[in-house]
């Protein structure tokens, strides 16, 4: 294929210093994902896989080696150009669903399309992005406090979207919820991914990986 | 349908969510303010009261001896027979040059000395003042009665009155029988108006006797304690005042020619001392407020680390971060600020009314400036506070913060 990957990882090396002795979180990862693609990640617990989710998804640099997000080199990006292309180009979906707390599920779902516009959503598009993750108005109105784990995952998934990101990154997204949950979570992911979206997720469960097109197994921050 | 920046309202929303903190911040910030603005209300309205009462006699020269440039010369009727004589004092041929060089003026010359008064069972000091009979009636008004025609009558100021309730018609013993004047007894035949503050003559505690008497009682006739000048147009003052030492202070310095700016100047830089040790009082008040919002700031980012997380992950940029967190320390400022500014409207004038004794000022530019004037700083204290807080929460890193629990 000629067309420039939408993630590019050559020899990708992320090491922590500790005073124990250096921690090599990455050893040299290189990896092409193609637009369209639905990725899963695996390996066992510490190997590395959300430290190379951090590289991908533009929340860390790494020590050495290029990560390029759409052609774009983001080692050469500043702090600046980083945040702007999280909120405009990758979509988060998190173990723990991180909902800003002090907003109501709609306004979570708004906030980013907020800070990416300057100015609030007058077409319904965010409540149509919730109802297509089944959060009626009702419940959109509730803060994620009063929300299932379920639902707030769900929740996490319309704030993904709502920026019209090229990737979906998501780190462990069943992980904190019931087999049925995940099913129906996963289900949305796969019906996003047949959209055209390229999705990359971590897990643990082999029968959560088995949505996937291909798996990439990572151990000791190396691709296995 | 036109909503708020949303960095502002997520601060909004922190405000309200921790809402007792946020008013026990403001709180400070409050009292801050009120303590800044009322002082600075109490120090105004001093000095514009005591401004306008000095005005009242913003014509009038005072010319005494020059102590420095030996004044008369010691008469013979002197000769130190009481012990405050030996003051310097005008002489009846100084007193003519002044009234030559004052040209068109009302010139006259005062005697005072300060004695022991007694009457019914109360006894205590008042100031003694004589002149000419002319300047009584052209200077002093009367409230009651009428001006002493006698040696043995004298009129007395509202405040003696008020003091020692005397009348129309009362006696009253000036002097002590174990001094050397003795003690003589006069008869009070008139009240005089309440004039305040001024340079002059402060006739208001003082008992006013005729020149005869005075002389009579303690010598120095001829011996003026201070000459006072009343200049027809205020414009005039300055050219009287330099047309007075040119003619007097030829050879030496005989006189000293004074008008009330002087006075004006001195009460002011008391007034100034006074009140800069009291702001520096109520700067700590506000300290105490910077402190307390600064560790509410503190706290308020502890507490949402995670959050900050969430939010730099998905997209929020450090300065947007920085803005969300001074908006908070803001609105707890801009909030405090106002309710300190209506407080101290309403306790600056109940305060004010107390010490100043009038609260015609109170409004008036110099006075209630001081409130948006407290404002401004107790707001400003409070952001700068949140500045520091605000820029560790934007320096955080998102990775670390997200793990945060
Ligand atoms: N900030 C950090 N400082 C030091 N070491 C770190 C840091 N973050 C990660 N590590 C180390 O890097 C290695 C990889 O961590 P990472 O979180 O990527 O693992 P993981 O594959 O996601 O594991 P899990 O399945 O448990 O989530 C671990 O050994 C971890 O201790
Ligand atoms: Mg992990």
């Amino acid at each position: 294929m000629d067309s420039t990957p939408v993630i590019a990882l050559v020899d990708v090396r992320k090491i922590y210093p500790l005073l124990s002795g250096d921690v090599h979180a990455l050893d040299g990862v290189s990896l092409r994902i193609e637009k369209g693609e639905f990725v899963a990640i695996m390996g066992p617990s510490g190997s590395g896989k959300s430290t190379l989710m951090n590289q991908i998804g533009c929340l860390d640099v790494p020590t050495s080696g290029t990560v390029r997000i759409e052609g774009q080199d983001i080692g050469l990006l500043s702090d600046f150009d980083l945040t702007a292309l999280r909120r405009d180009s990758i979509g988060y979906i998190f173990q723990k669903f991180n909902l800003i707390p002090l907003l109501t599920a709609y306004e979570n779902v708004e906030y980013p399309l907020v800070l990416k516009d300057r100015t609030y959503d007058t077409s319904g598009r965010v409540q149509a992005l919730l109802d297509s993750v089944g959060i009626d108005a009702a419940l959109a109105a509730h803060r994620p406090a009063e929300l299932s784990g379920g639902q707030q995952q769900r929740v996490a998934v319309a704030r993904a979207l709502v920026n019209e990101p090229a990737i979906l990154l998501c780190d462990e997204p069943t992980g904190n919820l019931d087999s049925k949950t995940s099913t129906q979570i996963m289900e949305m992911l796969a019906r996003l991914n047949r959209e055209g979206r390229t999705v990359i997720m971590v897990t643990h469960d082999e029968s959560t990986a088995k949505y996937a097109d291909r798996t990439i197994r990572i151990q000791d921050g190396r691709i296995a | 349908m036109k909503k708020p920046d949303i960095i502002f309202q997520l601060s909004v929303r922190s405000v309200r969510l921790n809402l007792l903190r946020s008013v026990l911040a403001a709180l400070g910030i409050v009292i801050g303010v009120v303590a800044i603005a009322s002082i600075g209300m109490i120090s105004a309205n001093m000095t514009l009261s005591v401004t306008e009462e000095l005005s009242a006699t913003a014509n009038i020269l005072v010319v005494t001896a020059d102590s420095g440039g030996g004044g008369g010369e010691p008469g013979p009727g002197s000769g130190g027979s009481s012990s405050d004589d030996d003051e310097d004092y005008l002489t009846s041929d100084q007193f003519d040059d002044i009234r030559k060089a004052a040209g068109s003026s009302f010139v006259y010359y005062l005697y005072s000395e300060s004695d022991r008064i007694e009457t019914g069972d109360s006894s205590g000091h008042a100031t003694i003042y004589a002149m000419e009979d002319e300047a009584m009636t052209e200077i002093l008004t009367l409230t009651e009665g009428s001006f002493p025609s006698t040696t043995s009558q004298v009129v007395i100021g509202p405040d003696l009155v008020e003091r020692y309730g005397i009348e129309v018609g009362s006696k009253v013993s000036i002097g002590d029988e174990d001094d050397d004047e003795g003690e003589t007894t006069v008869r009070v035949t008139g009240i005089l108006e309440e004039r305040g503050m001024s340079m002059d003559i402060n006739s208001d505690s003082a008992i006013i006797t005729t020149e005869k008497f005075f002389t009579g009682r303690y010598d120095g006739e001829d011996e003026y304690s201070q000459v006072n000048v009343v200049v027809d147009d205020i414009d005039e003052i300055d050219t009287v005042k330099e047309s007075i030492e040119d003619s007097l202070n030829k050879k030496e310095n005989e006189v000293k020619v004074e008008d009330s700016s002087r006075m004006l100047d001195s009460i002011s830089s008391t007034l100034g001392t006074i009140t800069s040790f009291a702001l520096a009082i109520a700067g700590i008040s506000l300290l105490v407020a910077a402190v307390s919002i600064f560790n509410v700031m503190m706290m308020s980012v502890t507490e949402r680390i995670r959050e900050i997380g969430i939010l730099r992950s998905i997209g929020t940029q450090k300065n947007e971060i920085l803005r969300m967190f001074v908006y908070e320390a803001a609105i707890i400022g801009v909030v405090g600020a106002g309710i300190g500014a209506i407080l101290s409207l309403i306790i600056g004038y109940v305060v004010v009314f107390g010490m100043v004794g009038t609260t015609e000022y109170f409004f008036a530019w110099d006075s209630i400036i001081n409130v948006p004037e407290g404002m401004i700083i107790g707001a400003v204290i409070c952001v700068v506070s949140g500045v520091y807080p605000a820029w560790r929460a934007s320096k955080l890193d998102p990775i670390d913060a997200l793990r945060a629990e």
